[in-house]
């Protein structure tokens, strides 16, 4: 009861803190960073959209980050705080914050959040997604002709939805042009540990890797591909600094448009869940089409990967669904017939599997 | 077999930065004092060798501009612990948080950038020998800086009056002030000595191994030379060897996902820490093997009065 009366009084001060800004007041928009913004990965991506979101709104908004918040029951506190601050909508920027942050959505009825790469709504609580898959597609086919041993190695970091459905990806667009080509795995099982991406790095090429591709976040795996002189793709920004001669693109994340549209939406008064009869559609997952997802120029390759590169970025731009049948899984087993083709729920639910051309299993 | 050349050779040098850092460590308790900030001293090392070999352009300015900055970081905890006798837990654990925090802070304008790195040396004639060349004779000079301080430490401790000295401090703080030796400044030398040692190990990560500065890119491995000093059991040589195991036990992992076995990468990334429970077990049960190295006096405060 006690605890009841408690959230009530919380839910009260929010709701009169919320009022109180409707006027002239600025948008306070707050943020949880999973690392830092010197990662040069990921949460540098959510920094740099940050900050276009105050030089686009100026004294309309008010934003403020907090960063280095683990995943996991912690980061409710975090999530609270910054909704006690008066933050009137919350980013809260990584997969694992799905669950403390509907946990916080609930106490805060009037304060909107929005999860990053989640799947669970309530309701002013929303998801927020890029399709990250799609640039891996790309990555995929241009491994699959730039590779000459067949070998192409892959870090990834924890075995969740997301990742599982960027390997898959890539490996479907590497058969789509070398069907004798093999995409090794190897879980780092972390976002940020430049060393151990390095030593990754290093026991793919040791075993015979020429092309390397990562869902991790720094640019360790770039640098020692590009002493070993292999090739490789950068990770959630341009990462050519490093590895001038061993990058052939990076897939950048700009999440600039998301946030600008969702604040402006709630300044508006038009924000939703976009909750409705089909759950997955409610999503805002975007990819390439809208420039959520951007390719930086392709390099260090000859002419005709570079032909197939822009083509596949073409056709996706166009709309095609890179999980259309025929495929199976790396076990022989008929996942999608010819002219089947997965919807999102799909990638969600049903991705608990490496397609062929993978080699071993997902972990866990 | 080239395959295990290599795989050999990363082992050894993603061990560097462990046997730099617990060697350190491992003189600092031996002196009597837990220093749990290696992690803060290591990323000290890690922005100010970085900043140094940017700016400069010699690689080499970059390792005493580590070692320096970690002496410093430790000078700061040591002013604390040793000056104000201060818990050494709670003062190590603020070190560890304020040496991130404050790297991360000088170290924002350095994000984005990369540098070449200490070149490998090549050895005349040795380094051709087949094998036994890339693995002994090929390397930067850290590699081989790394060892002789191993060496030159393990030789201190034991046969050296010194060293004596320093063991005396950590065993027994009260009779070593009764017979005249002074605990405080053999400490402040054993602390800065092995933040020297951490700076340097911290410095390997931006020098050698990633050549780049990011914030918190030592990732744990403070704690893992922590781990390893007391799983070296307080000898230098064992600290070599542990970190060549707790290497070894990461690249294992690391190759057998590339070859497909199935045993869950979770369970191997926890066996360093598995190793050392193991170790701190056997010790308990051995009290002769206990008491021959572990510090009797380590932890706790020093009051020349008493």
């Amino acid at each position: 009861m006690k605890k009841m009366l408690a959230t009530l009084a919380v839910g009260l001060l929010a709701a009169i803190s919320g009022m109180g800004a409707a006027g002239a007041e600025p948008v306070k928009v707050g943020f949880v960073y999973l690392t830092n913004p010197g990662d040069h990965g990921w949460t540098y991506a959510h920094e740099v959209a940050r900050q276009e979101v105050e030089a686009h709104f100026g004294d309309k908004v008010e934003t403020s980050y907090v960063e280095n918040v683990p995943e996991g029951p912690d980061a409710a506190r975090v999530i609270r705080e910054l909704a006690r601050n008066g933050n009137e909508i919350i980013f809260t920027t990584s997969f694992g914050y799905m669950d403390p942050t509907l946990k916080v959505a609930k106490e805060f009825p009037n304060v909107k959040f929005e999860h990053i790469t989640g799947y669970k709504r309530s309701a002013n609580m929303a998801t927020g997604n890029v399709r990250f898959y799609e640039g891996r597609y790309v990555q995929g086919v241009v491994a699959g002709m730039m590779t000459k041993s067949n070998k192409i190695g892959y870090l990834a970091s924890f075995p969740i939805p997301e990742v599982i459905q960027g390997i898959n990806s890539f490996a479907l667009g590497m058969r789509s042009v070398n069907p004798d080509a093999e995409l090794s795995i190897i879980w780092v099982n972390s976002w940020y540990d430049p060393v151990k991406e390095s030593d990754a790095a290093k026991v793919h090429i040791a075993e015979g890797a020429d092309v390397l591709a990562q869902h991790t976040d720094s640019p360790a795996m770039l640098q020692t591909a590009e002493k070993a002189g292999v090739v490789g793709f950068g990770q959630s920004s341009d990462m050519k600094a490093f590895a001038p001669k061993a990058q052939l693109f990076s897939s950048v994340n700009n999440w600039t448009p998301y946030y600008i549209g969702k604040i402006q939406q709630l300044m508006d008064g038009t924000w939703s869940t976009g909750e409705g009869p089909d759950h997955w559609a409610g999503n805002t997952w975007l990819g390439m089409a809208d420039d959520y997802l951007v390719l930086t120029p392709f390099e260090n390759m000859p002419a005709d990967v570079k032909a197939a590169a822009e083509a596949a970025s073409a056709k996706i731009k166009g709309g095609y669904n890179i999980f259309t049948g025929p495929f199976n899984d790396n076990q022989g087993n008929v996942i999608l017939k010819a002219g089947e083709s997965y919807h999102d729920g799909n990638l969600w639910n049903d991705m608990n599997y490496y397609v062929e051309g993978v080699n071993g299993k997902i972990p866990g | 077999m080239a395959v295990m050349e290599q795989l050999i050779l990363t082992v050894m040098l993603t061990s560097v930065p462990l046997v730099f850092a617990a060697t350190g460590e491992l003189v600092a308790e031996r002196s009597g004092v837990l220093n749990l900030g290696v992690e803060g001293m290591m990323l000290m090392g890690a922005v100010a060798a970085f900043a140094a070999a940017m700016g400069t352009g010699s690689p080499v300015l970059g390792i005493l501009a580590g070692a320096c900055a970690g002496a410093l970081t430790a000078g700061l905890f040591a002013f604390f612990a040793l000056g104000l006798a201060t818990n050494q837990v709670a003062t190590g654990l603020a070190l560890t948080i304020f040496g991130t925090g404050l790297s991360g802070l000088v170290g924002a304008p350095l994000v984005g950038h990369a540098i070449d790195g200490l070149p490998q040396l090549h050895i005349p004639l040795l380094a051709d020998i087949p094998i036994l060349g890339v693995l002994l004779f090929q390397h930067d000079i850290m590699v081989y800086l790394a060892l002789a301080m191993v060496a030159v430490t393990a030789w201190m401790l034991k046969r050296t009056r010194m060293g004596l000295i320093l063991r005396a401090v950590g065993d027994n703080h009260d009779s070593a002030h009764a017979l005249g030796y002074r605990v405080l400044a053999v400490r402040l030398l054993a602390v800065m000595f092995g933040g020297m040692m951490a700076g340097l190990g911290g410095a390997y990560l931006p020098l050698v191994l990633t050549p780049h500065w990011a914030e918190g890119m030592t990732a744990g491995r403070g704690w893992i030379a922590l781990a390893l000093v007391v799983f070296a059991s307080w000898l230098p040589w064992r600290v070599l060897a542990g970190a060549f195991v707790f290497g070894g036990i990461t690249i294992m992992q690391l190759a057998g996902q590339a070859r497909g076995w199935t045993i869950a990468p979770q369970f191997l990334s926890m066996l360093p820490y598995l190793a050392t429970i193991v170790v701190l077990v056997l010790i308990s049960r051995n009290r002769q093997f206990a008491l021959a190295n572990s510090p009797a006096c380590l932890g706790r405060i020093f009051h020349a009065g008493k």
